[in-house]
Order: structure tokens, then sequence, then C-alpha cells
């Protein structure tokens, strides 16, 4: 009984107390859709095709103004790739090494263990070639943003025209999802811009999906295993509870 | 400690140990044939729990502290370094900042659990103290280690708290400079909360052992608040309560656990995964859930009180919320501990409860409109409740009556309970 009523309470106190259950209804950003992801729920799993396709949006489209500074060649492994594939995309970006023995930088093509090729050399330049505007970096972008991949594929697919009242500088965008619905970024995806070599859609909107699947990857590489684990940890942790309830029933039997 | 006669033990190494160092004894007298109120319900496994907490923590946190790098330059990359590239870093990170919470959790619980059944009251007051002193020491490391990752809300969480200290007349200014080692937070800050967050839950540690003692001198409060009467009130610690405490640990793991697999950031804030940028103010800084009461009391002081401004009241108010758990032994001076025996400490306690929750909820939103009024209410019935009712209550309230020792208690539940199943 008094476990019962404690788990109740327990559940309760973390939900009410929650800073994201409190946020998530005073952040203003109330146009998050909801859609289904693979790696949804305690069993969920990254999709290997739905991955690879938005490593090919990243590199098309985001790598042009993000980085992904906390991803290097070699994690494309988790996406399916084999070793020789991995050193064939990396080889196709040149990075800057050194200094050499005569003390000066060069360059080389990039090997597995670089991380991605950053598309400005620093912030400065970032806000140089985009109106001032820095365009994040998009290693843990979807565990920053409340709605993480829903928040990614809504301010992709959320581009509209500006509300009565709402007006805009040049440069800037109207986003029904985007936290202040005003950005700099000019909608990205095109329908048919990006050719698919699997036959999925060339759409907007599965573009979008597999971006954010992609990134939501970046963000918690771990995620599969650490799922798996979690599964394994909380049976053992039943199971033993179990043997300990009983061991206290027979232990107590004598007294109460 | 365990001086005085002695039993042998059989194993010659152990004997040979005990005869020089005592130790074998003093776990023996301490913790197994100890003697424990038999009537214990679930509450009493969370002293334990937050034992255990405490030491998931400072392994956790010492093998996290092998990967860290106490810079700005470098700690957000750091920890998700330790996240990515350590071997089960991952594993490492959410179990301690998860365990923070859950830690908090089971205290809070240990707290409730003192407050509902007397445990404070004579003659207890001083190992409760040394729980509130734990407790402080709890809220100083937390906060200490949310800096760490140098986030978003790292940086501006700590930005807000040591402000709180400019409110001080006369010396504040000066004093928040010198607590920050600068103007602004920067890597003097960071680099000295890396050393207290390392230090101080050893303090806790020997503050626990001090609190431990205390109780081994008094004896355990038990539901019912009365007495230990004869050996058959009492029941040894093991293996009665060692595999009691056991199965409770290892539910409350089993719950910890789903956090930290299933949804190891649901307790956290997105914005800490943003890294420190002093220029941007995130649109709401908030605090750790397990802070959030505190904090909502700390603004719910928007006006003047004769001379005091409103920031410094706000301060005031928040520390002294925690001095009123301080000195509630002698706020109430009722000689009945047991809130079952006292209905109507039972139902402002609850209401308390209601209070507290109600301010960590508002302490989650913007401090205006009607979530500023919820504070405020709640403050006032906060304090009110520690200042007006306790004394009030101590010095008027009539008593149901108590049993006469702990195991006729036990033995009537027994017939009751024996009853209501046939």
């Amino acid at each position: 009984m008094y476990i019962r009523r404690f788990l109740l309470s327990v559940t309760v106190a973390l939900i009410g107390l929650s800073p994201l259950s409190a946020l998530a209804s005073s952040s203003g950003a109330e146009h998050i859709p909801d859609l289904k992801w693979s790696f949804d729920g305690p069993f969920g799993t990254y999709d290997r095709a739905s991955l690879q396709r938005g490593l090919q949006v990243y590199r098309q489209v985001c790598s042009a103004c993000h980085a992904l500074e906390h991803r290097s060649y070699r994690n494309l492994a988790d996406l399916g790739y084999s070793e020789a594939q991995i050193k064939t995309i990396a080889a196709e970006y040149t990075v800057t090494d050194g200094p050499n023995d005569d003390g000066e930088m060069f360059d080389r093509p990039a090997r597995p263990s670089d991380v991605f090729k950053a598309p400005f050399a620093n912030e400065k330049q970032a806000r140089a070639s985009n109106n001032g505007a820095y365009p994040p970096d998009l290693s843990l972008i979807t565990k920053a943003r409340i709605g993480g991949a829903n928040y990614v594929y809504g301010v992709l697919t959320g581009y509209a025209d500006a509300p009565e009242g709402v007006t805009l500088q040049p440069g800037q965008y109207y986003n029904k999802t985007m936290n202040g619905h005003i950005l700099a970024m000019a909608p990205p995806l095109v329908e048919g811009a990006i050719a698919y070599e699997d036959g999925s859609p060339t759409t907007v909107d599965q573009y979008a999906r597999d971006v954010a699947h992609f990134l939501t990857w970046a963000a918690e590489p771990e995620m599969e295993q650490r799922k798996r684990m979690g599964v394994k940890v909380f049976l053992f942790l039943a199971v033993f509870a179990g043997i300990m309830y009983a061991t206290k029933r027979q232990i107590w039997s004598d007294q109460h | 400690m365990a001086s005085g006669p002695r039993t042998p033990f059989e194993n010659p190494v152990v004997e040979w140990i005990d005869q020089r160092l005592p130790i074998f004894t003093m776990v023996q007298k301490e913790y197994g044939v100890f003697p424990t109120p038999k009537n214990f319900n679930y509450f009493w496994n969370f002293g334990a729990i937050a034992m255990v907490m405490l030491t998931i923590m400072i392994v956790t946190g010492i093998t996290l502290a092998m990967h860290y790098t106490a810079h700005t330059m470098h700690a957000f990359n750091t920890v998700e370094r330790i996240m990515r590239d350590v071997n089960y870093g991952w594993l490492l990170r959410y179990v301690h900042m998860n365990g923070a919470s859950f830690f908090f959790i089971a205290v809070y619980i240990h707290i409730f659990r003192g407050m509902y059944y007397g445990s404070y009251k004579k003659p207890r007051e001083l190992l409760w103290i040394l729980g509130v002193i734990i407790f402080l020491l709890m809220m100083a490391t937390a906060f200490m280690g949310y800096v760490l990752p140098w986030g978003q809300m790292s940086f501006w969480g700590a930005q807000v708290i040591t402000n709180f200290f400019s409110a001080i007349p006369l010396v504040g200014e000066d004093l928040v400079v010198w607590l920050r080692g600068g103007f602004a937070i920067d890597n003097p800050a960071l680099t000295r909360f890396f050393a207290l967050h390392y230090l101080m839950p050893f303090l806790i540690a020997a503050v626990v052992f001090l609190h431990i003692w205390a109780l081994h001198v008094t004896g355990s409060n038990n539901p019912l608040g009365i007495d230990v009467k004869s050996e058959k009130d009492t029941l040894p610690f093991n293996p009665y309560y060692t595999v009691k405490d056991t199965f409770g640990l290892v539910v409350f793991l089993a719950i910890y656990s789903l956090f930290v697999f299933f949804a190891p950031n649901m307790l956290g804030h997105p914005d800490n995964y943003i890294p420190a940028n002093p220029l941007v103010t995130p649109a709401h800084i908030v605090p750790e859930w397990y802070f959030l009461p505190y904090y909502a009391i700390l603004r719910a002081i928007t006006f003047d009180i004769f001379i005091i401004e409103a920031k410094l009241g706000g301060v005031i108010a928040m520390f002294g919320s925690i001095a009123m758990l301080l000195i509630m032994p002698w706020l109430d001076s009722h000689p009945v501990r047991s809130a079952r025996f006292r209905p109507l400490y039972k139902f402002a306690l609850l209401l308390f409860v209601a209070a507290f929750a109600a301010l960590g909820v508002a302490g989650a939103k913007p401090a205006e409109g009607l979530w500023l009024a919820v504070s405020q209410l709640a403050t006032a019935y906060y304090f009110a409740f520690f200042i007006v009712i306790l004394p009030w209550l101590s010095k008027n309230e009539k008593a149901l009556a108590l049993p006469n020792s702990i195991h006729e208690a036990v033995l009537a539940d027994k017939h009751a309970s024996a009853k209501g199943a046939k």
C-alpha cells in the first residue's frame, strides 16, 4: 500500500515539478508538430536508410552554413557505411593541418578521424556571410530545443507568410515553429532539389523528416545502446526487487 | 567508539583485527544487533536510499572528473566528449545528472518523514539540525555542479545566484566580485566551482557520519512517535531492516533507472545543451527543479518591507525558509511527536506540502500575474506554518490518546487486520 502510494506521489511530483512540463506551455512555440519516429519509445531504434538520406540532406544543403563539430567521419559507421565508404566520403573534403616540419600549415584530404568540416573558419566569418546571423552548430540541436526532432522538422517545413502586424526586415522570414517566429534562414529545402537513390519521395516533407532523424542521431548517438541496456537493467532490478520482497516476507513472517 | 567488553569472533583473521581495532564489533553493534523499533513503515527507507545516492554521486563524479576540463574554452566540449567518446561516458554522466535529482527526491521524502512523525523533537534536535546542514551542503554542491557543463543555464544560473549576494547592504557588490573572482562569471568562477564541487561531497559524507552517529545515540523515531520502552518494541537491525531497506532501495533504483535510460534529459533544461554565451540571455532563467520552490520564494518578495529593498527581502526570505527548518524543534514544542495523533498538525503539514509543491510549479513560471500571486500566497503560508501555526498548535492542540507501547500497538494492528481478513 505504502509503496503504491509512494510511486504515485513521486510520479505526480515529478510531473508537477518538471520544468519541462512548465516550459512546454509557456515558451510560445505552439506550432511544434507531433510526428511518429522510429526512435520513439523504450524500444525505438534509428532507421538506417533515413539516417543515410538525412546525411545526404545535411551534406548537400545544411552544411553550407551549419557545422557539426561533435561528429567525426568515422562515426558514419553507425549509419551502416563501410570503412572504405567512410574514407571516400571524408576524402571529398579538404582540411587544413599542420604546422609541418617547415612550420607551414598545409591542406590535405580529410580522414575518418577528422570532425565534420565546418563551413566557416570562425563565428565572425559565419556572421559576415549570413547578414550578421550565426548559423548554430547542429550537433546538439535536437537536445537543445523543446520538441527535439519535431522542432527541427517543424522549422524546416513551417515557413509561412507573416501574419498581419508582423513586419519582416529584408533577409528575414516568418516561421510557425521557430522560437520567436522570425529567422534569418531562407527556406532551405526545395522539392526535388536532392536526388535520392533509394526511390524515396523527393519532397520537402521527406527531406525534413530524414534530416531531423539524422540530427537526432548526431545529438544522441548512444541512444540505441542506452535503451537496450535500460531494458536489461530495469528487468534485472524488477526481478531483484521481487526476490527481495519475497525474502523480506519470509524474514518478517515471525513478526507481522 | 566501540570500546568495552567484546565477544570474540570465530574467524581468526577477524578476531586478530578486532582485538586491535574493534571495527567488526562496532559494525555488529551498530548495524547487526542494533535495536530498531519494530513498526517502521516504508518512509524509513529513505535515509538508507539517500546514503546510497551519495555514494553513487561520489563514484560517478570522481570518474567524470577524470575526463572533464574546467576551463571556459573546453568545459562544454569535454562534457560532449564524455558523452560520445569515453567508454560508457554517457552512462556515467546520465547516472550523475539524474542522480542529483533522485538524491533530492530521496532527501525531500526523508525530510517530510521527519516532519510528519516529529523526528525533529527532543531528544533528536541535533540530529535534525545536522540533517538540515546536509541539505544546505547538498544545495550548494548541486548548484556548483550544474555550472560545470558550461551551458546557457549553467552560466546564467551562476550569474543569477551569485548576484543574490549583491543585495547585502554596503559590502554586497564587492562580495560578489570576490565570490566570482572577477566582474562577471568567467574562468575563475568555473575553476573554483569545480574545486568546491569536488570538495563538498566529502563534507557531506562527514556530516552524514555525524548524523548517523547522533541517530545511534538517541535511536530511531518511529511512526507512533512514542519512545521505545522495552526489548519487545524493537528488532535487531539485521536481518529485519537490512532486507526491508534493500527491497525499498531496489524499487527506488528501478524508477531512477527509467529516467537514466529512457528519459535522461526530462528533468533538465534544453538550454543547457547550448554552449554558454555571455551575450545572449535565455528567455527564462530557471534553476533545476529541486530548487524551484526556493526560487519562487525569492521572487515572491516584489515589494519593499520598511527599509529592506525587495531584492534583499527576497534573498532573506529564501535563506529564512531554510532557517525555519533549523529552528523547527523549538517552534513546535508539542509533547506528542507523530502527526497520527495530532489531526490539526497533520492538516497544517499536508497543506504545507501542497504550498511547497505550488511554489515548485510557480518557480518554473515567469514571476508575474497569477503565478506571482500563487507564489506570494504559498510563501506566506510557508512562513505562517512555522512562525504562527506551530507555536499556536503547541499550546492548543489536544492530541489523540497514545498507545501504551509500540509492541501493543503492533499487536492491536495485527488483530484488526486479522479480523478484517475474516
